[in-house]
């Protein structure tokens, strides 16, 4: 017995959701299937250890994007929407930074700072304008690519001779050059290069990570938001809109392959070995999971399975859970303080030094560490008078040399806590329970290939035209009827759901129409 | 007063082919060179007796066939020989070899990996497209984006064209070449690490890059889209040494009627209400001239040799950020005889290439690590050669020269300038690591130099001795070289022009930097234009 939809999307992620709610907007019966219990994909709020909870692999909202919260209505409860970025020093002189504005540095620093945000805000403003659409094809010179194409030269024409210049010559730069010649504290281009190289296999010296950091910045600006209840809530919202809008949803569903029948997509099967029928199938999950693992090498060209199987996507971030007792005490630091987001580089060389035993398959003896104590915002997440620390640590290779056992999690663990203690001395003490999810957790428990947040590293030749490989940056893949919506395609990852809302207005062809 | 139509400064082969293409026009010219040889780091001298050195620069293969043709230079002497493949020594006492012949080629590599075998000519034919793409602009100057020019916008509509021209599929995997690291790209075609290793050097070779680094993929072009006598990809050693090419275009600047002048070292230029007119002399002696363009490399030409208050405030900060990263050192060994490594067949065609002893990709990687953390690399890329096997002209019978071209060796050590016995401890680590793999190396040793960046700095005259005059990477690179908005050999002050490796298309003994910018020279005094333009073989 087999059900039939107008489409299914496979992966109830957050770009899965998007996705799937605007189909069933336009009249469509879609039907998500979700492999795990709760849907969210990575963007989930999870119960770690008794009575605590954090939010399990995105932990702050960066990206959402105005125009899918326009076209789904949705209204994301937050608990903080612009947080502060304290970076820490040993000595308690903190610098802290909000929107152009740093404290804690000399005066040029500052100023140079305001000048640096400035255009690097401007330049991730021309970025942002083309994560709501489809990327031109290059080859085609039909009307539409033209203008798309013309649009793109334009835009970045607009900016000025100056300007112009200076975006040509920076988007190929490292960030490590450029922090160099303009500041001169090391917290600032410490905290700076971190947010380069968070998510990605880059050091502050390689080449691509200003791109990288301007693509932190194109979300919101670089505003940092904590929703309430984690970011479980913002994908229950999400999922709550498309049961609205007429979408099935059912979890603990993993799909086990999509089926293909003469040569264009079928239906679904699923491990328990349902099939439900549909013409179009969408995936949420990572490009080697949907063309290799689902669909199989046998149903797609060879050069095309090369190129997929190319694609770099081998996380780094691992996630460090600490329930605790009690806030530890960082020397120059308020109760307050604790509720914004804490950075842990202190230099622009510890976070090269940190990156440089990722090239060889081994974890930073010293991680740098972006950490939140969600708790502090928001009472839920933990036993009253406890708190939780959700922090992002990196370097973790997901191909760690000599695998991932207990006794490498302990050493990565124990380090970061070393790390951490410097600061806070009285860390250790506090927790009570802990988890640390590696790269290769985060592949087995989200179904991420790699563990890559972004599904594929966002470095130039994986971007715009070439994501997720050469010639299917349009969402469509070259099966009939199967299309891409997740972070692995344009314009890559972050909890923004401009692939969702992109893969869905393509399958409804009203890309043109943009 | 004599005044000259153009001063050229910097006798190195970029300067010498400005001036040698001026004078042809029937330019008044004269080539200044503050050392007593000329040739900059396109040279050959005699430190040891008997010995011609090729003290830098030590192999041929971008010098520009036309350019070649259109000088003459046959005439002056320059005859280039190309050498057989190269070999990669190995820990476990096995090697790789690179051979011209392709089913030797097929043979060595299916020895390691038949897959690697066969994706070999997938590798090649990818390789050379982004050549040929390259190829087509080495001679002509980088259109301005920014510019509504007609000369321009032709330009750019002209590489559009001619990009879409590839087809989607190959423009696609264009953008990607152009921004991806050697190590990824490298990972498409092969698996074996050695094979990796071999062709990764090019990727990394006088950048301060390493092969995982974004953006090296392009610089294996910088290796890959020269040719000897059309062979395309072929290197090749200049008979009498790399100085032998300096001397020939010197020999048809001195043909043409223009003026060389060595130990004519420049201390200023000479600027007046916004004009160069002309220099003055370190011996204070001054030169005037109609124009005047700079052959060394931008930091000497606009931070030492002129006055801040002469040039607008954004190109001068552009000039300072600009950058020149000191990577590589040579050392530079005369052998008492031929040594041995017996690794490879007696008779193998692998002695004549070049040889390298590193064997992995992490190794590789490794070696810049060291570079970053400040020091020179303790287990370094050595690219080493003995030309003598191929132009025995270079040493006595039965006598070898060897160059070693060293990477990663830092400008300064941690900060601060070389001392005597870190520079010794370089050269140990070169010799060290030849001599695990040829036993009596060691006991053939003659004499030998080492050469830090800062020494070739000192000695050369380029800023921490980067032998391309400025990094190869996206920012510097097309209409971002040397600085955005002056990519056409133009400096913003009236009457001066750059013609180094600092400018569009980069390093490399490739004389293009110096053609095309003669030709803007002309253009600009509406002269008829000497200078060939584009490729004629491809």
């Amino acid at each position: 017995m087999t059900d039939k939809y107008d489409a299914i999307v496979v992966g109830g992620g957050h770009n899965g959701l998007v996705c799937s709610a605007l189909l069933a907007k336009s009249g469509k019966s879609v039907l998500v299937l979700e492999a795990n219990d709760q849907v969210g994909g990575a963007a989930i709020t999870r119960e770690f250890t008794d009575g605590y909870s954090v939010s399990a692999c995105a932990h702050l909202l960066y990206q959402l994007q105005p125009s899918v919260r326009k076209d789904l209505k949705l209204k994301p409860q937050l608990v903080a929407d612009d947080m502060t970025t304290i970076a820490l020093d040993e000595d308690g002189k903190h610098i802290r930074l909000s929107g152009n504005s740093v404290t804690g540095v000399s005066d040029d620093d500052a100023s140079s700072y305001r000048a640096f945000h400035k255009r690097m805000t401007r330049f991730a403003g021309l970025l942002n304008t083309y994560f709501n659409k489809a990327p031109p094809r290059l080859g085609p010179m039909d009307l539409s690519n033209l203008v798309l194409l013309g649009r793109l030269g334009l835009s970045v024409r607009l900016l000025g001779k100056k300007e112009m210049r200076e975006f040509l010559r920076l988007i190929f730069m490292n960030i490590h050059d450029e922090l160099v010649e303009r500041f001169e504290s090391p917290l600032l281009k410490g905290a700076v290069s971190l947010d380069a190289v968070l998510g990605t296999h880059l050091g502050p010296r390689s080449p691509n990570s200003i791109l990288t950091y301007l693509y932190r910045l194109a979300g919101d600006c670089g505003r940092v938001a904590l929703p309430a209840g984690g970011m479980g809530t913002v994908s229950d919202e999400l999922a709550q809109v498309a049961r609205s809008a007429g979408v099935t949803i059912r979890t603990g569903m993993p799909v086990k392959r999509i089926v293909i029948d003469n040569g264009r997509v079928a239906g679904v099967e699923t491990e328990s070995g349902e099939r439900f029928d549909s013409m179009t199938v969408v995936s949420n999950a990572d490009p080697k999971r949907t063309l290799l693992d689902l669909v199989g090498a046998q149903h797609i060209e060879a050069r095309f399975t090369h190129r997929i199987s190319n694609i770099r996507m081998r996380g780094n971030a691992a996630k460090l859970h600490l329930a605790l007792d009690g806030l530890p005490t960082i020397a120059g630091l308020t109760q307050d303080d604790f509720a914004e987001r804490l950075v842990i580089a202190p230099d622009e060389h510890y976070v090269e030094r940190a990156f440089n035993p990722a090239k060889y398959g081994q974890s930073s003896p010293e991680p740098i560490v972006e950490m939140t104590f969600p708790s502090c915002r928001d009472a839920s997440l933990a036993p009253s008078g406890k708190h939780v620390m959700s922090a992002i640590v990196q370097y973790a290779p997901y191909a760690l040399k000599g695998g991932w056992t207990d006794a490498a999690r302990r050493e990565f663990e124990a380090a970061t806590i070393r790390v951490i203690e410097r600061y806070a001395p009285d860390i250790a003490k506090r927790i009570t329970a802990s988890e640390l999810l590696t790269p290769a957790d985060i592949e087995s428990e989200f179904h991420i290939t790699g563990g890559h947040w972004h599904h594929g590293e966002l470095t130039m030749d994986q971007l715009m035209f070439v994501r997720p490989v050469s010639g299917a940056a349009q969402y469509r893949m070259p099966v009939d009827g199967l299309y891409l919506c997740g972070a692995g395609a344009h314009p890559g990852g972050g909890v923004s759901g401009a692939a969702g809302r992109n893969a869905a207005r393509a399958i409804l062809g009203r890309e043109k129409a943009a | 007063m004599k005044t000259y139509d153009a001063i050229i400064i910097g006798a190195g082969h970029n300067g010498l082919t400005t001036a040698a293409f001026l004078a042809k026009a029937g330019l008044d010219v004269v080539c200044l060179e503050k050392n007593e040889y000329i040739g900059g780091a396109t040279v050959s001298r005699e430190m040891y007796k008997g010995w011609l050195y090729s003290s830098c620069s030590y192999v041929c293969s971008l010098l520009r066939p036309e350019i070649y043709r259109a000088l003459e230079l046959h005439k002056h002497g320059l005859q280039v020989t190309p050498f057989g493949g190269s070999c990669q020594f190995m820990e476990n006492g096995d090697y790789f070899g690179s051979y011209h012949d392709p089913e030797e080629a097929y043979r060595e590599m299916a020895r390691f990996s038949r897959r690697d075998a066969d994706a070999y000519e997938r590798y090649s034919a990818d390789t050379m497209r982004q050549c040929r793409l390259v190829r087509d602009n080495l001679l002509r100057t980088a259109p301005d984006p920014t510019s509504f020019k007609p000369k321009d916008l032709m330009g750019l509509a002209e590489l559009g064209l001619k990009f879409m021209d590839m087809g989607e599929d190959a423009m696609y995997e264009t953008i990607r070449f152009w921004t991806m690291s050697v190590a990824e790209y490298l990972d498409q075609y092969f698996e074996t690490d050695v094979i990796k290793t071999t062709k990764s050097g090019s990727g990394i070779i006088g950048t301060a890059l390493g092969v995982y680094s974004p953006g090296t993929a392009y610089v294996l072009l910088h290796h890959y889209m020269g040719d000897v006598d059309g062979n395309v990809g072929t290197w090749g050693v200049a008979r009498g040494g790399m100085g032998a090419i300096a001397d020939s275009i010197a020999g048809a600047l001195q043909t043409y009627g223009g003026e060389l002048r060595a130990k004519a070292g420049v201390e200023k230029i000479i600027v007046k209400n916004g004009r160069a007119t002309g220099v003055a002399l370190e011996s204070g002696e001054e030169i005037s001239a109609r124009l005047v363009v700079s052959a060394i490399d931008v930091k000497q030409t606009f931070l030492d040799r002129m006055d801040k208050s002469d040039l607008p405030e954004d190109f001068y900060n552009r000039v300072v950020n600009f950058k020149i990263r000191g990577s590589s050192g040579k050392v530079n060994i005369a052998l008492d005889g031929m040594p041995t490594f017996p690794a490879i067949p007696k008779g193998s065609t692998l002695y004549h290439g070049d040889m390298h002893f590193i064997d992995s990709m992490e190794r590789m990687e490794r070696a810049f690590d060291d570079w970053k953390a400040g020091t020179w690399s303790k287990d370094p890329y050595i690219d080493m050669l003995i030309p003598t096997l191929t132009d025995p002209t270079m040493a006595p019978p039965g006598k070898h020269f060897m160059s070693c071209f060293v990477q990663y060796c830092p400008y300064q050590i941690d900060g601060r300038a070389w001392t005597e016995p870190e520079r010794e401890a370089f050269g140990q680590t070169v010799i060290d690591q030849i001599a695990n793999y040829s036993p009596d190396f060691k006991s053939l040793i003659l004499h030998y130099e080492v050469r830090t960046p800062e020494d070739i700095e000192n000695q050369i005259g380029i800023t921490e001795g980067n032998i391309f005059h400025g990094e190869l990477t996206m920012d510097q690179l097309l209409f971002n070289r040397p600085v955005p908005g002056y990519a056409q050999y133009r400096s913003p002050v009236s009457g001066l022009y750059m013609c180094g490796s600092s400018t569009h298309p980069g390093g490399g003994v490739m004389s293009a930097p110096g053609a095309n910018a003669a030709r803007e020279i002309l253009a600009d005094l509406r002269r008829t234009n000497t200078v060939p333009e584009n490729f004629g073989d491809d």
